[in-house]
């Protein structure tokens, strides 16, 4: 008996350690009339998306959302880009699909050959009247004829602001209406004052701080992106970025949602997500104010991001998805959305009545935001495809060499340069919004 | 069994053959068994990292991973990992066996409570060890409680790299020194009691036993342990993670970040490849080093 002890410890620990896999419940498959008239397929599918997929968002979005859709049974599946690309991929090779709709940022969809999804421009005249803005159901189409998604949600990133902080403004300055400079000088008045650092940035491994830098920063300083890479007012940003980082609390690096380092009180001024500060102001509602971001040399610049719908040539149940995505776009499912997990409708009618406070207050901060006088959108990089994540490894690793090695700015800047044009050329992406556009691919000047 | 196979003797020459040929089919599924799930996986990940450039074969893919922003501290980390937890853990680890192996009152108890950490996931071990460690943790608020600090020490910090490596190693050391462990315990248990009952005759001490008689009859357990555990210290990846997020860059985070968030597979595939070098090359000197001569097995 003893001698069989340790194998037998182990073979417990090992069964321990794998998980059981089983199939889902299968269901018949039967046909119904549908919301639009058509007749809808009954079969099941999965929705695919890279959002919502942090296990909270799922499951509200599973508990609040899907089971009000009943025309078919959806099963919601959360991933990050990386394997989203690739199942998507794979199951348009092996010519047989389980997912039946994609949820995913404008980007996500970049990422894809455009000629693995549908066609949806059917179904957006079916949708017309639903109120989508022009603009939204353009980029949509990502540059070509065909409708590749249909919009399904927004959000922006702006400033959480605990009212601890207020006392400490600088004189002359306001929440709603400051520079980045005063930003800094009030992370050190914060500082100076309370004796900790009580600024953060997300700058965790999976947070959004590219996002800061390619919609925010270097639009505000320098107007543009790709183009003014390495000018001398993008040296200007960094020197200001790196003052900034000076007052910000060090655990930024291991911050990617706000919220959770607000609502212990770490961070008093947060820059980040909507969706990851929106638990700061449901948990604690009288505490937090919204703010928009700062301003520039160039304006307010801020980036809206938006996701969409689409259905991929694989879809197992192509009516199903079309009836799927109809529902999503409802007044009523739009409002839910944004109770549920805090993105914002993409029509254009006016908030529901019954939104809960603390999604008013951050809407409060979204709208000012929009409404600056000196507000201007940046858009997410467009015509990337898989090269979206290199993209945005040139700003990480400046900030990284610049910020974190204190490395000469200057030179930082020329030799990621070099790898941002590389990246453009591979690509050969046209400038998007603030750089001014281009014929072949951008240019760094 | 010596079987002469001649023209006169069909019979037996047949059993020969069979026997011959029993090792190779009790091999079979072995041999296909790695070739499909790892030497084919492996040779089309070395030939990836030569493809990054469409249509060529070259070293483009080695040369963007050494110049690489994070690839020197990666390397370094990782190295660093590896010299630091291994030997740890293997003393950690022998010691335990021993302590078990002696038999004590209640030493089954023991052994499941060291084994508890191979049933947990990295990343889950990762995360109890955050909980542990973070400014709010629970080592933070145990400090506080008892009046050691006023304000929270930042364990997880980049500004103090030491500190952030010492927690890596500790959750590193918890997590997998138990593998270790149960290798070098099934080893102990199948040295024979004789040469035991032979050492108490002759009035060897329990150091002398140990040292003369355990150790020497655990080289191969050692070697197998040794071997396993580099290659799991190569491939640490969930806890420091968990613990340091970007600060502490290892190579196989590298591999991870540029396959799923930059999505560049040739890059990642250099990074596997470099791995695997390195891997083979410390399997290598481990199998010179520790090596078991046949005399000594037959001793």
């Amino acid at each position: 008996m003893r001698y069989l002890r340790a194998p037998a410890v182990f073979a417990l620990a090992l069964g321990l350690v794998a998980s059981a896999c089983g199939g889902g419940p299968t269901t018949t498959p039967t046909t119904s009339p549908g919301a639009t008239g058509a007749v809808v397929s009954s079969e099941p599918f999965v929705m695919l998306s890279t959002q919502l997929n942090t296990v909270t968002e799922s499951e509200a979005f599973r508990a609040q959302i899907l089971s009000g859709f009943t025309a078919a049974k959806v099963e919601f599946r959360g991933e990050t880009a990386g394997p989203f690309v690739d199942r998507i991929v794979a199951e348009s090779r092996a010519g047989k699909g389980t997912v039946g709709v994609i949820g995913g940022l404008h980007g996500d969809f970049g990422a894809i050959d455009l000629n693995l999804f549908e066609d949806l421009t059917p179904l957006a005249t079916k949708l017309k009247d639903r109120g989508f803005p022009a603009e939204f159901m353009e980029l949509g189409k990502l540059g070509t004829t065909r409708q590749i998604y249909i919009p399904w949600m927004q959000a922006t990133y702006i400033l959480g602001v605990n009212k601890q902080a207020l006392q400490y403004l600088p004189s002359g300055a306001s929440v709603d209406n400051m520079t980045y400079q005063q930003l800094t000088q009030w992370c050190k008045n914060i500082s100076d004052q309370t004796g900790r650092k009580r600024c953060g940035l997300p700058a965790g491994p999976m947070s959004l701080l590219h996002r800061l830098i390619q919609g925010y920063m270097y639009p505000a300083y320098t107007g543009g992106l790709v183009s003014t890479y390495k000018s001398a007012e993008a040296a200007t940003l960094w020197r200001d970025l790196k003052d900034l980082w000076q007052y910000t609390n060090p655990q930024s690096l291991q911050i990617d949602f706000m919220q959770e380092s607000m609502l212990s009180g770490e961070v008093w001024v947060g820059f980040d997500h909507v969706a990851r500060l929106v638990k700061a102001f449901e948990g604690k509602p009288n505490d937090f104010v919204a703010a928009p971001a700062p301003k520039g040399p160039k304006g307010l610049y801020y980036m809206s991001v938006l996701a969409g719908l689409g259905i991929p040539k694989s879809t197992p149940n192509k009516t199903g998805a079309e009836a799927f995505i109809d529902y999503m776009t409802t007044t009523a499912v739009q409002g839910k959305t944004l109770s549920t997990v805090a993105f914002f409708p993409v029509l254009t009618q006016a908030l529901p009545a019954d939104v809960p406070a603390h999604l008013k207050a951050i809407a409060d901060g979204v709208q000012k935001q929009a409404k600056h006088a000196d507000a201007k959108v940046a858009l997410l990089p467009i015509g990337l495809g898989a090269k979206g994540g290199e993209f945005n490894k040139v700003q990480l690793d400046t900030f990284q060499r610049i910020v974190i090695r204190n490395e000469d700015i200057q030179r930082v800047l020329n030799e990621q340069a070099t790898i941002l044009q590389a990246v453009m050329n591979d690509t050969k992406a046209p400038c998007w919004r603030p750089d001014p556009p281009s014929t072949g691919a951008c240019q760094v000047k | 069994m010596a079987v002469r196979a001649g023209r006169a003797l069909p019979f037996p020459a047949r059993i020969a053959r069979s026997e011959a040929a029993l090792p190779l089919g009790l091999l079979a599924p072995t041999i296909v068994f790695l070739t499909l799930l790892i030497l084919i996986p492996v040779a089309q990940a070395i030939l990836l990292s030569f493809q990054a450039v469409p249509g060529t074969l070259g070293f483009e893919a080695y040369r963007r991973m050494v110049t690489d922003v994070a690839f020197a501290d990666s390397l370094r980390n990782t190295l660093l990992l590896l010299i630091l937890v291994v030997p740890v853990q293997l003393v950690l680890a022998l010691a335990m066996a021993l302590l078990i192996h002696s038999r004590f009152p209640g030493h089954g108890v023991f052994l499941y409570i060291f084994a508890l950490p191979l049933a947990i996931s990295d990343l889950a071990a990762g995360i109890v060890w955050l909980s542990i460690f973070a400014d709010t943790g629970y080592l933070n608020s145990a400090l506080n409680g008892l009046g050691l600090t006023t304000d929270p020490i930042n364990f997880l910090s980049y500004e103090n790299l030491h500190l952030l490596l010492g927690t890596v190693i500790v959750a590193e050391s918890w997590r997998a020194t138990a593998i270790v462990l149960v290798i070098l315990l099934a080893g102990l248990q199948l040295i024979p009691r004789e040469y035991f009952e032979a050492a108490d005759l002759f009035g060897a001490s329990r150091f002398k036993r140990t040292m003369l008689i355990v150790l020497p009859m655990l080289r191969p357990s050692l070697q197998s342990a040794l071997i396993i555990r580099t290659i799991f210290a190569f491939q640490t990846f969930a806890v420091v993670l968990a613990l340091a997020g970007r600060q502490l860059p290892v190579l196989s985070y590298q591999a991870y970040d540029w396959y799923y968030n930059n999505r560049n597979e040739f890059i990642a595939a250099a990074f596997a490849a470099l791995i695997l070098l390195m891997t083979m090359t410390v399997v290598f000197f481990y199998l010179r080093l520790l090596r078991v001569k046949d005399a000594e097995i037959q001793r």
